[in-house]
């Protein structure tokens, strides 16, 4: 503990993880940008849904021995499209996604269980553990994202329209049902790359937490968009720039930047009273 | 905050019906809403759409709005350019949300459309600005829309429905769970609106006192029954027994209408144009 900010070995350190920053940044950039419109749909329940079946499919990859990387992918947009295509219902979409998450993640532990290679592995899938990002990971990351912002961009207002006011987007011919599962592809691809470098069960702290301090403090939807991306990255460069001294997991460092960002918007915010 | 448009687009939209239903049927398997329906509605007119439950108000809503193909005869709404705005019932809005009144003004604007919509900012934000203005609600229109009264969201929702300068106007209930006040200040809009502009308004509504003033005539549906004329024509005992099938009293109380007799004629509950679609 006494190299907790070192700055000799962060400097020494920040030269070859130089990819994982960049991968960092791609990803707080996503997270930000899908954040909001998430907390908006009241979808983190959701996204914590398609992370355990990102881990389903990760740990599958890892039994088969592909890449990580693809196996996630292909989990958590399978997740995405059932999630998207089974709930149409609100009232029934929780416990939808509570079965199908409870089903992925014994999944997942049974693929853990009888893969036999390092354990490492197995626990960095749940809690995050990036041990280096090679180019190809970070092209596919790139790349991925790059095709998440083109859809998002296209689809935006009316994917705003029908997540605020259904009723007349509807009434406007705004597809609405089709956007929402288009949207949960795109939330599913976002959740996959984060899935490797945070882990599983922290999705979260990168896709919702800083969406949920932004919308805190505005309520201008394109404000709250830009200070949740602002969020996002503090809490990725943050989280991994401290975490390289003490060599601890970068998602631990990560969720507790965005949790304190996400206490102090929380204890300023002055949105909820009225200026009359 | 009308947008100028070409002298030849005037006189077409005064001289052509904003909306014209012709033979129109709508049926589910063996039940039908209504049959043969024909129905002009006028440039700067003003219709209101009664019935009880079950009667296809809500169903005649989403034809108009092209969500719901006519099972038999046409429909021509303010000539297919899609100029129509439509003002819904006020719902809880929740007190979180991200979302400010010019926000949802602004969707009325260009909401449907893809893309992110930079170009032509300032443009937008002018049109939305008047149309804020025109229903007074420039002073909140920069606060989370979900702290602001059902009175105030209505407003909004009537901006809204203006700010893409429509030829028609498809109001579903819009008044419901207002209070007097505010029902009057809703309805006057609505009707000025139509006065100014000439935009034709279709106004489902289950309760027509709040509105009879402004009413020029009623479509009354009953279970695939229906009559159309002013309120002095349909808003009688005799008509009205004769659409019900059963014995019904038209009581009229200084200005307002009473129907006593029939069991649901007067529904209080709301319905909602999405049910099916979402």
């Amino acid at each position: 503990m006494e190299h907790f900010l070192d700055l000799d070995i962060t400097l020494d350190v920040l030269s070859y993880v130089q990819p994982m920053l960049v991968a960092g940044a791609v990803l707080g950039l996503l997270g930000g940008l899908l954040g909001p419109l998430i907390v908006t749909r009241k979808m983190a329940f959701a996204v914590h849904g398609t992370s355990e079946l990102a881990f389903t499919g990760a740990a599958a990859a890892l039994l088969v021995g592909v890449g990580v990387g693809y196996g996630a992918l292909a989990g958590s947009v399978i997740a995405a499209l059932l999630l998207g295509l089974l709930s149409t219902r609100n009232s029934d979409r929780d416990s939808v996604i509570g079965a199908i998450l409870a089903f992925g993640l014994g999944l997942g532990v049974l693929f853990l269980a009888l893969y036999e290679g390092r354990a490492v592995n197995k626990f960095g899938l749940l809690v995050g553990q990036v041990v280096s990002v090679g180019s190809a990971d970070l092209w596919l990351l790139v790349g991925s994202s790059v095709a998440v912002l083109v859809v998002l961009a296209f689809i935006y207002r009316p994917l705003h329209f029908a997540s605020v006011d259904a009723a007349v987007a509807v009434a406007r011919g705004v597809p609405v049902r089709t956007l929402s599962v288009v949207f949960a592809v795109l939330v599913g691809v976002a959740v996959a790359l984060s899935v490797q470098l945070v882990g599983a069960l922290l999705v979260l702290s990168l896709m919702i937490t800083p969406a949920a301090a932004a919308t805190r403090v505005t309520a201008s939807p394109l404000r709250a968009t830009l200070l949740a991306v602002v969020f996002a990255e503090v809490s990725v460069l943050g989280g991994m720039v401290l975490s390289l001294a003490p060599g601890l997991p970068v998602s631990a460092f990560v969720t507790a930047v965005s949790f304190l960002i996400y206490l102090v918007c929380r204890l300023t915010s002055g949105k909820r009273e009225r200026v009359q | 905050m009308r947008v100028p448009g070409t002298t030849a687009q005037v006189t077409d939209r005064s001289t052509r019906a904003a909306i014209a239903l012709r033979g129109a049927r709508l049926s589910y398997g063996d039940r039908v809403l209504w049959d043969g329906l024909d129905l002009d509605v006028a440039p700067g007119e003003f219709v209101a759409v009664l019935g009880p439950n079950g009667s296809g108000k809500t169903s005649l809503m989403r034809v108009l709005l092209g969500l719901q193909p006519l099972s038999a005869g046409t429909v021509d709404v303010a000539g297919g350019n899609r100029r129509i705005g439509y003002i819904p019932q006020q719902r809880a809005i929740d007190v979180s949300l991200t979302l400010r009144g010019r926000d949802l003004v602004g969707f009325g604007l260009d909401g449907h459309r893809w893309g992110l919509g930079w170009r032509n900012r300032r443009e937008r934000r002018d049109r939305v600005d008047a149309a804020l203005e025109s229903v007074g609600a420039t002073k909140y229109a920069d606060e989370p829309i979900g702290l602001l009264s059902g009175g105030e969201q209505q407003r909004l929702r009537v901006a809204q429905a203006l700010v893409g300068d429509p030829e028609v106007l498809l109001c579903d209930e819009p008044l419901l769970s207002l209070d007097l006040a505010n029902q009057r200040v809703v309805s006057d809009l609505i009707d000025a609106r139509r006065r100014t502009a000439g935009t034709a308004v279709l106004f489902v509504t289950h309760e027509i006192n709040p509105i009879l003033p402004l009413v020029d005539r009623v479509l009354y549906l009953v279970e695939g029954r229906f009559r159309i004329g002013t309120p002095a024509e349909v808003m009688t005992s005799r008509t009205l027994t004769e659409l019900y099938r059963t014995n019904v009293e038209v009581v009229r109380v200084r200005d307002q209408i009473h129907v006593v007799g029939a069991q649901h004629v007067c529904e209080d509950e709301p319905h909602h144009i999405t049910n099916e679609a979402v």
